[in-house]
């Protein structure tokens, strides 16, 4: 197992070095200038070419990337022009709000996929597949920020179900004690139920929308894996020698369908990580797709490179842990490789 | 798995998405009622005005938590609204001051105090100003168009006078002393943070306030929200109704219009001209729109490429404009219209205003065919994407009209981080574009859009020594002078319509029927000392 790891590990870095050295010549051959950008209303000629040396845009490209990987090596992502705020910070904050909506959506798409999923495969043909098959084509059919926007509109603007779409919190209460950066979690352990009772009703929304967006994959995934091996000989085998249905559907079937699953659940997750900026403009969510977005846009290079970056090692992180999961989950796994 | 937990976590989720009554315990109801919720689109990046790259919302900040010796007095609009007054400067920080044709000497208001509590003296307004001239960028340029341009002009003469020597008369002086940037700031404080290569604190100043004006920033999460706090001992104007000030960011315009109409937010400023439109209506609103001054939605052509090198088709494109359907289906007729004036002339000292040009083909095509392109050509019109709300169905229905003359347009957009670096090339033959000057003389606007010294505004690289001559002119002149010398410029801009101007902008407001006291200012930025909820 440590071998794995550790291989699985060499193997990661190269692709993170390539992933610094891309995303480096890829902010600068953008076609924007952020000097003329942040030089202001009233920009001359000069005052852009001294914002550009303030900047250190002046010097030549080898120049910049020793400065910058020199920087990384200080764990320093540089400052963001447009928040004003040094990347590493913002990340460190934004990454939890955008990682506690990620997560929650996430189970509440585990918690209602795979049953269905499972129902769907056991009851083929029923009304139940027939209703996990809509279900599915529904959700994924309808992109986030239009979910989002629906749900603020009907649960917010018309039936004032849930509460305003201000971002994390509501306005009047204050965040919580930072132990790890969610809110769900923190106010947990400090006790304050009231601002726990705020934070979960301002991530229902978000997240449900989000759940729905990646039901389908997991649901018909599910159901697939299920049905392939509800057909083979050992489940038939099992049942011949008289095993409860639901042992043979969950010890035995559902056991071995999960594999392809949490491949699914991985990719699902990084997916919704990176792709939730739009959930994040609507529901003025403060976390890292929005952030991402907003430097896109301003030419801001620091907060980009320190986007990708940090996605490249949250991607790598999770593949590992994917691996991880399946060697505990299917012992053949360790044997394969 | 997990059926029972399926039906419990479904269960959390379905209650937690439908209503409950919201904890609220009575400190906090008071809370509520004493705070003013903001809702705004973009956040500051920045607590320093002078600092590189501060942006807007940003200036916002400085105004309402910073001091300036002077400021505007307030007048009436058309409307009934507040508005401020450029032409009424009054006290401060400093309570007078003594104006004389080479200086003007401000005497301080004695019990002012810094957030901190230590006295604000002379030498904290002579650092300040020494600061703004001398970091360079957008500071240093805006107290340069009010000849305030080396540390030895500023002069602090004892603890409560500060003098300011002229290195020339320049009407505009005055003015710029009001103006967000000369902000006076705590120079003992800023030392303290200042390094050996930092000595004027701008790392230390981004995140923190180093001010004594009415609003103390109380928390500040970059990028989703700042939190203000009154400051009890402020002196230098009548103590602010509002007590504290959350300013959150929403950056969905649907949603920022939702949480008003819902009662939630108190006031929403900067809305789209749609939304206001239909706002208008709400009985439950006040909705205020005023005419940007010094301000225009133009058509830049440019002056230096065929084919508009050549002003005969500048003016058949000046005539080709779909005028009044652009106020109707783009802006909802909330702008005013700059076009179908009695004639192509000069109609008093102040800018903008109409000129002569409406939508007539017929006479736009004769242009096209006396310049010598009957057929008409092929060319390029540009947009900031940044601005697409307003710029793409504007452009579009350009690009329609045109097509009517023989010219054709294909539509160029482009990003708004792209479209500083566009400007400054000078290189695009048809934009639309809006630009608007903070001092409310024609002049100032000329200066920076007209004028051959080809700022960045000047975007269509127009140069006429003529014209030139008539702006510095009347920079520095007054009377019947400055009159005819306005006459002149306006009257060349009209005739020779490098650029085409179509519309002035609103700057629209929204609020709940409570709030009251909102004012115009020239900076476009909401100021919350003269705001009451009640």
């Amino acid at each position: 197992m440590l071998n794995l790891l550790l291989s699985r590990l060499a193997t990661a870095i190269p692709s993170i070095v390539g992933v610094v050295v891309v995303t480096f010549m890829l902010t600068r051959l953008l076609p924007g200038d952020p000097a003329a950008y942040f030089a202001g209303l009233a920009a001359s000629p000069q005052a852009i070419a001294e914002i550009r040396a303030k900047l250190g845009l002046d010097k030549s490209l080898p120049e910049q990337f020793v400065g910058y990987i020199g920087d990384l090596l200080h764990g320093n992502l540089g400052n963001s022009l447009s928040t004003g705020q040094p990347v590493v910070v913002e990340i460190a904050t934004r990454l939890p709000a955008s990682a506690e909506l990620t997560l929650f959506a996430l189970i509440v798409a585990v918690a209602i996929a795979i049953p269905l999923g499972v129902l769907a495969a056991v009851k083929q043909g029923t009304w139940i597949d027939h209703t996990c098959r809509i279900v599915t084509t529904a959700g994924v059919s309808l992109p986030v920020f239009f979910t989002g926007l629906l749900f603020a509109y009907v649960f917010y603007y018309l039936l004032q179900w849930a509460p305003a779409p201000t971002g994390r919190l509501d306005v009047f209460l204050s965040p919580p004690t930072h132990i790890t950066g969610f809110y769900l979690i923190d106010s947990a352990l400090t006790g304050n139920l009231e601002t726990l009772w705020g934070a979960l009703r301002q991530l229902a929304l978000p997240a449900i929308s989000m759940a729905i967006f990646s039901l389908a994959p997991l649901a018909r995934m599910t159901r697939g894996s299920m049905l392939a091996v509800l057909g083979s000989d050992f489940i038939r085998t099992a049942r011949a020698s008289g095993l409860s249905p639901r042992t043979v559907i969950f010890t035995y079937a559902f056991r071995n369908a999960v594999l392809p699953v949490i491949t699914t659940l991985g990719m699902v997750f990084s997916f919704l990580l990176g792709a939730n900026v739009l959930v994040e403009t609507v529901f003025a969510w403060p976390g890292i797709g929005l952030y991402a977005v907003n430097a896109l846009i301003t030419s801001d290079y620091a907060p980009v490179q320190g986007f990708v970056l940090t996605m490249a090692i949250l991607y790598v992180a999770l593949n590992l842990t994917i691996d991880f999961v399946y060697g505990l989950v299917d012992p053949r796994v360790r044997l394969d490789s | 798995m997990k059926r029972r937990s399926f039906i419990k976590t479904t269960a959390a989720a379905g209650a937690a998405a439908t209503t409950a009554p919201a904890i609220w315990s009575e400190a906090k109801a008071q809370a509520r009622n004493e705070t003013l919720l903001l809702v705004t689109e973009s956040p500051p990046n920045s607590m320093d005005i002078h600092g590189v790259g501060t942006n807007r919302p940003a200036y916002e900040v400085s105004w309402n938590c910073y001091d300036r010796l002077i400021t505007y007095g307030v007048k009436k609009d058309a409307n009934g609204n507040d508005h401020y007054d450029y032409t009424k400067l009054q006290p401060e920080l400093a309570t007078e001051w003594d104006l004389k044709p080479n200086s003007v000497t401000f005497k301080l208001r004695k019990d002012a105090k810094f957030h901190d509590g230590t006295p604000i003296t002379a030498k904290d307004v002579k650092w300040s100003f020494d600061r703004a001239v001398t970091v360079g960028g957008f500071p240093t340029f805006q107290m340069k168009a009010g000849s305030l341009e080396k540390p030895e002009q500023f002069v602090a003469v004892d603890d409560n006078t500060f003098r300011v020597d002229f290195v020339r008369a320049d009407k505009l002086t005055m003015p710029d002393i009001g103006v967000p940037v000369p902000v006076i700031m705590n120079s003992g404080l800023c030392k303290k943070n200042a390094t050996a290569t930092d000595p004027w604190a701008m790392e230390w100043c981004k995140n923190n306030l180093a001010a004594g004006g009415a609003y103390k920033v109380e928390r500040w999460q970059p990028g989703q929200e700042v939190v203000f706090a009154r400051n009890d001992d402020w002196k230098n104007g009548p103590l602010p109704k509002v007590r504290r000030v959350i300013q959150r960011i929403i950056p969905s315009a649907g949603n920022r219009r939702a949480l008003l109409e819902r009662g939630d937010a108190d006031i929403s400023f900067d809305l789209p001209s749609k939304d206001f439109a239909e706002l208008k209506t709400s009985p439950k609103l006040t909705v205020i729109g005023t005419p940007i001054e010094n301000a225009m939605m133009y058509l830049g052509m440019n002056v230096n490429q065929k084919p508009f090198d050549n002003v005969k088709v500048r003016q058949a494109v000046a005539w080709a404009i779909p005028y009044q359907q652009i106020m109707d289906s783009v802006m909802f007729g909330q702008a005013l219209p700059l076009f179908g004036g009695a004639d192509n002339k000069f109609k008093g000292a102040y800018w903008p205003q109409k000129d002569g040009y409406k939508t007539d083909i017929a006479k736009a095509k004769a242009l096209m065919a006396e310049a010598g392109y009957p057929a008409g050509f092929e060319t390029t019109l540009s947009f900031d994407l940044g601005l697409a709300s307003t710029n793409e169905p504007l452009t579009i229905l350009i690009q329609e009209s045109l097509g009517q003359i023989g010219i054709k347009a294909s539509i160029n957009k482009i990003p708004g981080a792209n479209w500083r670096g566009e400007l400054l090339k000078k290189n695009m033959p048809m934009i639309t574009n809006a630009f608007g000057g903070w001092l409310n003389y024609p002049e100032y606007f000329f200066y920076w859009c007209y004028h051959g010294q080809n700022a960045v505004f000047n975007t269509m690289g127009y140069k006429n020594p003529t014209m030139d001559a008539l702006i510095d002119k009347a920079r520095f002149t007054t009377g019947p002078e400055y009159e005819a010398a306005v006459k002149g410029f306006i009257d060349i801009a009209f005739e020779e319509v490098p650029r085409v101007p179509i519309f002035q902008p609103l700057l629209n407001v929204a609020m709940q029927k409570n709030v009251t006291g909102y004012r115009y200012w020239f900076h476009r930025q909401l100021d919350y000392r003269q705001l009451v909820k009640g």
